[in-house]
C-alpha cells in the first residue's frame, strides 16, 4: 500500500536551515516530511554547504504501523533496509515494527534520488539519523502534553513513551496529537550514544528477503498493466547505426505480431537510436518475430573501429609525446637518468559490459500527454528528464515508479531502454513492456573504457621510488576523455603514488571513440588499481623487497591529500590518508599470515591495496596455479577502513565479498571486444561470469576508526584485480600485464 | 497448440505455439513471475523450475517437451519440507543481494538436497554451477545449502 502525500509538506527557507512540518496523512496517520540541507560531515566534521538534499517520511498509523520511504533505487547493495535502519534506530522503534516502501520519484520532495557512488551512506548517515531523532521527540512532546508534563519527563523505547507514574502510550496513540505540534528543528535534535543503538551495527537480513526467496514479483521485468503488448527493439549491431529499410509486412504477418515499426532515433546512445521495434501479443511473440527480421542498416563511422585496431594506435601513441600533461612533480626525467635502476612495463585492460542478470526493461504508458513508467532504474530523476526532453513534456508530466533492480552496476544510470519503451508505447497507443534479450545487453551497453599504461620507475638503492612516470593511452577528443575514462576525480589527480614520490608524471593521449562508455562499479578505479598495483609490485620485485612490507614503506612518511568539496553532493571526499591504509594494509598481513603461510610449489599470495569512495581496502589472495596453467584462487582476505560504523554487518560483509568476487570474475574471463564497430560476445558462454566453483574463501575485516561511515558498494572491487594477478606472479614468476588473464600463458614449460 | 499444464500442483489450460519456450508461458501467460528470464539459452539458471523434481531451464524447455511433467516454482517450492527449510536458510544467512537469481539458485538448491542430504563442497558445486549470481552471492549460497542440510556452515575449503 502507498499512502497518498500532502503535496505542502515541503518547505526549504533561504537560509537552508533544516524545516521539518508535520501534517496529517491520508488515511489518519501522522506523516513527517523532511527537506533536509546538507547536514553531512563526512570530512570535516563541520555542516558542509548546498541545496537540500534530502527527503524522508515517516508514516506512523494510529493503529502503531510504522512506514519508512527508501528514497533511493534497490540494486542489490541493501538501500532500501539500510537508510530505513537508520530513522527507525533514531525514531526508537523495533525493526520489526518497521514497514518499508519505496518513496515517489520527485526531485523537489526527495532531492538526488540515484544509486550511485556508494553515496547512499555518506549523504544520508548523519540527515536520515536526524529524520528519525525529530519524529521521537515529537513523540515525547506529544505524550508530554496529553500527561500534563514535561517531555524531559518521559522516555521512549521500542514505539512507546514511558512518562511519569508508570505511565505509557504507543507511538500510534500519539500520533493524532503529534500532528498538532510544531516540528522540531532536525538539527538540534539530539541523536543517541552509538553505545545504545538496538538497530544501527545489527545485523538486519534485507527488507525484501521474504519476497525473493518466495518468488514475488519485485523486479521491472515483473510488471504488467492492463492490456499491454509486449516489445523487442533492434538496434544496428554497429553503434550509432541507422535503420534504413526492413521487411516489416512479413514481420506483421508472424503470428502474435500487432506492430513492426522503423524508429527514426537520434544521435544520443543514452536516449532513443535507431532501430526496429516489434510489439506483439507475449515477448516471445515478438523475439519470435524479430528473428525473421531484414534490415538495412547504414552503419556509419563506428564500423571502422575494433580492439584490434585501438591496440596498433595505443602502441603508436605510446612511442609519441603525449598529448595531455594530468600531473607533473619535480623532474621525473632527470631523477630517471640519476636512478639506479629503471623499470619499464605496459599495462593494458579490456572493455568490459555490466552484465546485470536482469536484462535492460522498462514498461511504459503514454496517454493524454501523460507519461508512466515503470523501471530497474538506478536513476529514475535522469530518465524522467530524459522521457520529458524526448517527448516535449514537462518533466511534472512523466511519473516514473521505482522497482527493485535485478543489478545495477552503473548499467542502470542510463535509461535509454526509458527512451525506447516510451517511444514505443507512444507510437503503438498501448501499454508496453519492452525487454531486451542477452545479446542486446551485451551488445548495447555503456562500457568500462579499455585502458593502456606506459609506465616507466626509477628507484633507488635502496629501493625507494625516485621517479615515477605514466603515459596513460584512452579514449576521447580534444583532450576530454570518454565517460569513466580518466585518471583523477573533481580536478585532483592523486592517483598513488603521486603524493608520495618527488619526480612524477601522468600524462595522456586519447584515441576518438565511437562506442559508449559509463561508469561500471568503481569507474577509473576498476581498471587503474590493477595497472597501478601491478606495476607497483613489480617495483617491490626490482628492488628485492617483500610486496607487502614495501608498500608499507611507500606509504612513509604519512601523509594527508587535501579534502575535495563536492557541492552537488553535499558533502566533501577526504583526501587519502596514508596512515588509514597502512593500518588496513597492516591488519591483512596478520589476517592473511602473510610472511607465514607455509606455501606449496604453485602457490603463491598476492596483495593490494586501494583508496576509492572513501573506503581503504587492503585484499591479500592465495592462488594455486596448476601445470596445465589452470588457475584457482584458494583464499582472500581483506581488511577495510569505511569509519566508525558498520551499519549493517550482514549486508557489508556481503557487498564486500561481492565486489572482490566481482574483481576475480573481470580478471579471469571478462572482455568486450570490438570487430567492425560492433560487439562480438552475445552471452554468457563468451562473457562468462564467474560461477559458484570459482568463489573462494573471503575473510573480511572492518577497521573501526573515527570517521564517519562511508559507502560499501564499490571500494572493496579495485584492489581484488591487482591481488590476483600478483598472487600470480609469486606462484608463477609469470607477470600478468594484461586483463583477462590468459591461462595457456601460466602452463609450465 | 492446447496445453494441460499442472503447475504447482494446479491444473492450467492454455493455447500457445509448440515452441514456446516454458518460462514464457509461466511468466507471460500464466502469471507466474518467480522464474526469471537472465540469458534465454540455459546458460544462467534464473528461470529454473523442477519437472517432477527434476531442475530444468525453463527458457530452454519448449512447452511441447513438458508433457503431463509436474511443473514446480519458487512460487510452490514452500510445499516441500525441503524448500521451507532452503527459504528458512536463505533469509537467515541473508543470502541476496539484488535477489534476482536467488529463485533459479533456491530451486537448485531443493533439487540437489532431494536427491542428496548431505552434499559436500564438491557436489554443492556440480548441482549449483549452472546458477549464475552476478551479485556474487555464491558464499551465502553455499552455507545456506548447509545449513538447511544439518551441516556445519563454516566454509572449510581453505587450503593450508
Amino acid at each position: 500500500m502507498m499512502f497518498d502525500y500532502d503535496q505542502t509538506d515541503l518547505k526549504v527557507d533561504a537560509s537552508r536551515r533544516l524545516f521539518l512540518k508535520a501534517s496529517a496523512a491520508a488515511g489518519g496517520g501522522l506523516l513527517l516530511s523532511f527537506a533536509l540541507p546538507i547536514t553531512v560531515k563526512a570530512a570535516t566534521g563541520k555542516n558542509g554547504t548546498g541545496g537540500y538534499e534530502l527527503n524522508s517520511y515517516i508514516l506512523i498509523s494510529s493503529n502503531g504501523e510504522i512506514t519508512i520511504l527508501a528514497k533511493i533505487p534497490e540494486i542489490g547493495q541493501g538501500v532500501k533496509t539500510m537508510l530505513p535502519m537508520l530513522i527507525a534506530e533514531e525514531l526508537d522503534v523495533t525493526w520489526e515494527s518497521v514497514r518499508v516502501e519505496f518513496s515517489p520519484v520527485d526531485t523537489e520532495r526527495y532531492g538526488r534520488q540515484t544509486a550511485g557512488g556508494s553515496m547512499a551512506t555518506p549523504i544520508n548517515w548523519d540527515p536520515l539519523r536526524r529524520v528519525g531523532a525529530a519524529g521521537r521527540q515529537m513523540m515525547l512532546t506529544a505524550a508530554a502534553r496529553q500527561w500534563n508534563c514535561s517531555a524531559s519527563d518521559c522516555r521512549t523505547e521500542a514505539g512507546r513513551v514511558y512518562g511519569p507514574k508508570g505511565k505509557i502510550a504507543d507511538y500510534g496513540k500519539l500520533a493524532a496529537t503529534a500532528v498538532t505540534l510544531p516540528a522540531p528543528d532536525p538539527a538540534k535534535v539530539p541523536l543517541k550514544d552509538p553505545k545504545d543503538y538496538r538497530i544501527i551495527g545489527k545485523r538486519i537480513t534485507g527488507i525484501d528477503n521474504q519476497e525473493i526467496v518466495t518468488g514475488k514479483p519485485l523486479f521491472g521485468i515483473d510488471i504488467t498493466r492492463p492490456g499491454m503488448l509486449y516489445a523487442v527493439y533492434q538496434k544496428c549491431p554497429v553503434f550509432g547505426g541507422k535503420a534504413v529499410s526492413a521487411n516489416l509486412d512479413a514481420i506483421r504477418r508472424e503470428p502474435g505480431v500487432r506492430h513492426a515499426f522503423i524508429v527514426a532515433g537520434g544521435d544520443d546512445p543514452g536516449s532513443l537510436l535507431s532501430g526496429v521495434a516489434v510489439a506483439a501479443d507475449t515477448w516471445w511473440a515478438a523475439q519470435s518475430a524479430r528473428r525473421k527480421l531484414q534490415i538495412k542498416w547504414d552503419e556509419g563511422p563506428a564500423a571502422s573501429q575494433s580492439s584490434a585496431g585501438f591496440a596498433g594506435m595505443a602502441e603508436e601513441l605510446s612511442g609519441r609525446p603525449p598529448q595531455l600533461v594530468l600531473r607533473k612533480d619535480g623532474d621525473a626525467k632527470k631523477a630517471m637518468e640519476q636512478a639506479a635502476r629503471v623499470v619499464e612495463a605496459s599495462y593494458s585492460y579490456p572493455f568490459l559490459s555490466h552484465a546485470t542478470l536482469e536484462p535492460q526493461n522498462c514498461t511504459a504508458e503514454v496517454k493524454d500527454g501523460k507519461v508512466e513508467i515503470w523501471a530497474p532504474t538506478q536513476n529514475p530523476q535522469g530518465g524522467q528528464a530524459l522521457v520529458a526532453k524526448l517527448l516535449g513534456i514537462d518533466t511534472a508530466d512523466v511519473t516514473v515508479h521505482m522497482t527493485r533492480a535485478g543489478g545495477g552496476f552503473g548499467r542502470r544510470l542510463r535509461n535509454d531502454v526509458m527512451a525506447e519503451a516510451v517511444w514505443i508505447a507512444k507510437t503503438i497507443g498501448a501499454p508496453v513492456k519492452l525487454l531486451w534479450d542477452r545479446t542486446d545487453d551485451i551488445q548495447h551497453d555503456f562500457y568500462r573504457p579499455a585502458g593502456f599504461h606506459h609506465f616507466k620507475a626509477g628507484i633507488d638503492g635502496n629501493g625507494k621510488i625516485t621517479a615515477f612516470t605514466d603515459h596513460f593511452i584512452s579514449f576521447g577528443k580534444n583532450g576530454n576523455f570518454v565517460d569513466s575514462a580518466g585518471l583523477g576525480f573533481a580536478g585532483a589527480v592523486s592517483e598513488f603514488p603521486s603524493g608520495f614520490v618527488d619526480n612524477l608524471s601522468f600524462t595522456a593521449s586519447l584515441i576518438p571513440l565511437e562506442v559508449p562508455t559509463g561508469p561500471l562499479r568503481a569507474p577509473q578505479s576498476n581498471g587503474l588499481a590493477f595497472a597501478f598495483q601491478g606495476f607497483i609490485d613489480e617495483l617491490a620485485h626490482a628492488a628485492g623487497r617483500d610486496p607487502l612490507t614495501y608498500r608499507l614503506e611507500l606509504l612513509q612518511p604519512p601523509r594527508k591529500f587535501r579534502d575535495i568539496p563536492i557541492p552537488a553532493f553535499g558533502l566533501t571526499l577526504f583526501g587519502f590518508d596514508s596512515r588509514r591504509m597502512t593500518d588496513v594494509l597492516k591488519h591483512v598481513q596478520k589476517k592473511s599470515g602473510w610472511g607465514k603461510r607455509k606455501l606449496s610449489a604453485g602457490t603463491g599470495l598476492g596483495v593490494a591495496f586501494y583508496y576509492s569512495h572513501l573506503g581503504y581496502f587492503a585484499e591479500v589472495m592465495q592462488v594455486t596455479v596448476a601445470a596445465t596453467g589452470e588457475l584457482r584462487v584458494d583464499k582472500v582476505w581483506v581488511a577495510a577502513d569505511i569509519g566508525s560504523q558498520i551499519i549493517n554487518p550482514s549486508n557489508a560483509e556481503n557487498q564486500v565479498q561481492g565486489a572482490v568476487l566481482d574483481g576475480i570474475s573481470q580478471a579471469l574471463g571478462q572482455a568486450v571486444t570490438l570487430n567492425d564497430g560492433h560487439v562480438i560476445q552475445r552471452n554468457f558462454d563468451d562473457y562468462p561470469l564467474l560461477r559458484i566453483q570459482q568463489a573462494p574463501p573471503v575473510e573480511v575485516y572492518f577497521l573501526k576508526t573515527d570517521y564517519p561511515p562511508t559507502g560499501l558498494g564499490e571500494p572493496a572491487l579495485p584492489p581484488a584485480v591487482p591481488a590476483l594477478v600478483n598472487a600470480v606472479f609469486a606462484a608463477t614468476g609469470k607477470r600478468i600485464r594484461s586483463l583477462p588473464i590468459d591461462t595457456a600463458e601460466l602452463k609450465s614449460a | 497448440m492446447k496445453y494441460t499444464l499442472k503447475v504447482n500442483e494446479v491444473v492450467r489450460s492454455i493455447d500457445v505455439s509448440a515452441d514456446t519456450p516454458l518460462l514464457w508461458v509461466l511468466r507471460d501467460v500464466l502469471d507466474v513471475k518467480g522464474p526469471k528470464f537472465g540469458c534465454g539459452v540455459g546458460l544462467c539458471g534464473a528461470c529454473t523450475v523442477h519437472l517432477d523434481g527434476v531442475s530444468v531451464r525453463a527458457c530452454s524447455t519448449p512447452v511441447s517437451a513438458v508433457g503431463a511433467s509436474a511443473i514446480t516454482t519458487i512460487e510452490g517450492i514452500h510445499k516441500s519440507a525441503l524448500g521451507r527449510k532452503l527459504q528458512a536458510a536463505w533469509m537467515d544467512l541473508d543470502v541476496a543481494q539484488c535477489g534476482y537469481c536467488q529463485a533459479g539458485q533456491i530451486m537448485s538448491a531443493t533439487a540437489l538436497l532431494a536427491r542428496n542430504p548431505r552434499p559436500t563442497d564438491a557436489d554443492i558445486d556440480a548441482a549449483m554451477s549452472g546458477n549464475i549470481c552476478r551479485c556474487y552471492t555464491y558464499l551465502r549460497i553455499r552455507a545456506a545449502i548447509k545449513q538447511a542440510a544439518g551441516l556445519p556452515t563454516s566454509d572449510t575449503r581453505e587450503v593450508a
